[in-house]
């Protein structure tokens, strides 16, 4: 019995940490149709600026207060990928609103200068990032039954981020531009909307939410280089299976993968557990092309 | 409507493929072939290649790898060199992928000559490079530990057999820790094969497989493995995972609550150099299998741990496979010196039985195999992050790399 408690934790968990990568690409490219490759590399700076910090408090900071270093990691991890986010924007990306093939291939090659460049600053080696200690440990339910602290803190940063974007899109006056540009950008531009400025703060949180991905998965493993290139497949397929552009659909879409990714590898194993999950999503695809979740809107009929 | 589209974007996409080409291009070309700084006049240095991953995920093992290869170089050069000829390291990159590893071989021998390469660390990777080298007429030494079954004419294999690490290994936890074994490992040759070796012993002596699990090279998540070792209850999990994985299986297993106390694990890839990745704390009380550690009580190891350290850092730590990049080095330089020439036929027949004082103790190349005879032992992580040992064969032994010295492997070397 506890073995399938666990399984089921497992998966919302796994879940949890496709949604959190996907939440940013579920806006570039959800909203404003960039089929960003770079994505993967946000994740990656997020987790460095992770590393850094970490760093700066073992090397400059009193020790007593070294578990806080993750609390600033997480803005710090989200304004700096928002940033470098911000830069792609402005020099590349604008030129290819309304253009996905050129985006794509535009943003695979930064993505490829963008590890080069980690593997330059930081070494090719992976670096391991120490957790907070109020991080370790896990909430011990019985004898064999134990959740760990880690899994449950990605989730419930899961909701808060699902929260903020929810909030920002719907509930505030830039919300509300964000999304009048991204489904008619000229009436938009014509009720006096900057929508050039609109598109750049846009990315740049989409960026932002990557970062903090990055920032999350630094509790799971080692951070590389090539730390983006194993999630950029995955969040694709989340958002793709869940429904371009809607928040609803990365939730759906990252808890299907998610579960059905750790269920499948219970019953047989790891790899079989990807080929299946693949199989699923190619088959569903077949039956719906446009996802879980549609929304009719004309910028979806609109835009190639 | 893509159609519409892909006409009018077609000459900007080939545009950008050939810009993002074209950088990536000069990106791979300012990383890789470096050459030693100073490069003296050819004739008067020995070029020598040194071929390891200093990028990807088997970075994490390789770099140290490469660095006690060149320590070993500068050492000889310093005493004179070789022949009367300085050593001159050629480094390429093979970039944990094992088409690049070929790659770069036949570039070392094709154009640039090498008397020798030094290199890999993944089967994959050797398997790889292994046709190269015959077809050129080159020589590989390769440093680490691995599955066996293989004995080529052009590679000395300087790390452990299967029956100086696993088998003993094996043995000695069916003794001391119990019958059911889980064999987690990475999806490619070496797990595999060390798996096949480690069923038909078990099988042989009594044991038991509960589960065998694969993931592959790089993989992250092991919430659900770690949940099927909870739920088949092992004594023993036998652990080939390679690279990074590890440091996500040691993190996760702890966040699951299981500790060293509870769960015996068995590792033979994670060394001093890893578990500096994995964090000590991780992995304290985990058992693991090898040659040599760094806390190893030999007169030469002393010397060589300390001249490690103040080349590289006193937060450096030697380990199993940086000590059998270092001997090989030396041990292809002794067989030059007795052969007087490079040529690799001279030196093959002039390295039969050849013997060095290394740090684990006295080595001797088998004639038969291009083996080392070594010694065994298995040892415990310790809080600092350095490796105890709790048991060693105390003698060097034969390396048998196709185990015809056990009845129960017989039907193993036709596989």
């Amino acid at each position: 019995m506890d073995t399938y408690i666990i399984q089921i934790f497992n998966g919302i968990s796994v879940s949890s940490i496709f949604v959190l990568a996907a939440l940013g690409l579920g806006i570039t490219f959800g909203l404003m149709k960039v089929i960003n490759m770079a994505h993967g590399e946000f994740i990656m700076i997020g987790a460095y600026v992770t590393y850094l910090l970490q760093n700066f408090f073992l090397t400059q900071m009193d020790k007593s207060i070294f578990d806080i270093y993750f609390l600033l990691a997480m803005p710090a991890a989200f304004i700096i990928a928002g940033i470098m986010g911000l830069i792609l924007e402005v020099t590349v990306i604008r030129h290819l609103y309304g253009r996905p093939l050129d985006s794509m291939l535009a943003t695979w090659g930064v993505s490829l200068v963008l590890q080069q460049l980690a593997r330059s600053v930081f070494g090719a080696p992976n670096v391991d990032v120490r957790s907070p200690a109020w991080l370790n440990g896990g909430l011990i339910l019985s004898q064999g039954l134990q959740f760990p602290y880690k899994r449950l803190f990605i989730i419930a940063l899961v909701v808060v981020c699902m929260i903020g974007v929810f909030w920002l899109l719907y509930k505030t006056a830039t919300g509300r531009r964000i999304r009048a540009v991204m489904q008619n950008r000229d009436m938009a531009a014509s009720l006096g909307i900057n929508a050039r400025k609109i598109d750049a703060y846009t990315f740049a949180i989409g960026s932002g939410l990557a970062g903090i991905a990055g920032c999350a998965l630094t509790l799971m493993g080692s951070i590389g280089p090539s730390l983006g290139t194993a999630y950029i497949v995955d969040t694709f397929m989340v958002v793709v299976l869940g429904g371009v552009g809607t928040l609803w659909g990365i939730v759906t879409g990252g808890l299907v993968i998610g579960t059905s990714n750790t269920t499948f590898e219970f019953f047989t194993n790891t790899s079989w557990g990807k080929v299946l999950v693949f199989l699923l999503v190619i088959l569903f695809l077949q039956w719906r092309p446009k996802g879980l979740f549609t929304i009719n809107s004309r910028s979806l009929d609109d835009q190639a | 409507m893509w159609s519409d589209n892909f006409k009018k974007l077609k000459g900007k996409i080939a545009g950008v493929i050939l810009a993002t080409f074209l950088l990536s291009t000069v990106l791979s070309g300012c990383s890789s072939s470096k050459q030693a700084a100073q490069s003296p006049a050819a004739g008067d240095t020995i070029k020598v290649g040194i071929l390891h991953s200093l990028s990807g995920t088997m970075a994490i093992s390789e770099v140290s790898v490469k660095d006690a290869e060149l320590m070993a170089i500068e050492e000889i050069n310093a005493a004179g060199g070789v022949l009367g000829k300085k050593l001159e390291p050629v480094i390429e990159d093979g970039a944990s992928n094992p088409a690049t590893f070929a790659e770069k071989a036949k570039k070392l021998l094709q154009k640039d000559k090498v008397a020798t390469i030094f290199g890999c660390w993944t089967s994959a990777s050797r398997k790889a490079v292994l046709p190269v080298v015959e077809d050129n007429k080159g020589l590989l030494w390769y440093p680490v530990q691995y599955e066996g079954m293989e004995a080529s004419p052009n590679i000395f294999y300087t790390g452990a057999a299967p029956n100086q690490q696993i088998v003993p290994a094996v043995e000695w936890l069916l003794q001391n820790k119990g019958k059911k074994f889980f064999l987690i490992g990475s999806d490619y040759v070496f797990p595999r094969t060390a798996n096949k070796i480690i069923k038909a012993q078990l099988q042989a002596m009594g044991g038991e497989v509960v589960a065998e699990e694969y993931t592959p090279l790089g993989h992250t998540d092991y919430s659900t493995i770690i949940n099927k070792i909870k739920a088949s209850k092992p004594d023993v999990v036998f652990n080939t995972l390679n690279g990074d994985s590890n440091v996500a299986f040691f993190k996760q297993l702890k966040d699951a609550g299981i500790t060293s106390k509870d769960l015996t694990t068995c590792s033979v890839s994670i060394a001093e150099e890893e578990i500096r990745g994995i964090g000590a704390d991780n992995m304290k009380g985990h058992l693991v299998s090898w040659n040599y550690y760094q806390t190893t009580d030999t007169p030469e190891n002393k010397e060589f741990v300390k001249k490690y350290k103040a080349k590289y850092g006193a937060d450096r730590v030697t380990d199993d496979p940086i000590e059998a990049a270092y001997i090989q080095v030396y041990l292809w330089a002794e067989a030059v010196k007795k052969a007087g020439s490079t040529d690799v036929d001279k030196v093959k027949e002039a390295a039969k039985g050849l013997e060095f004082k290394a740090p684990e103790g006295l080595v001797k190349i088998e004639g038969e195999n291009q083996h080392l005879w070594k010694p065994v032992r298995i040892g415990e992580v310790t809080e600092d992050g350095l490796i105890k040992e709790v048991w060693s064969t105390g003698k060097t032994i034969k390396p048998d790399p196709f185990l015809k010295a056990y009845e129960w492997a017989k039907a193993l070397g036709n596989s």
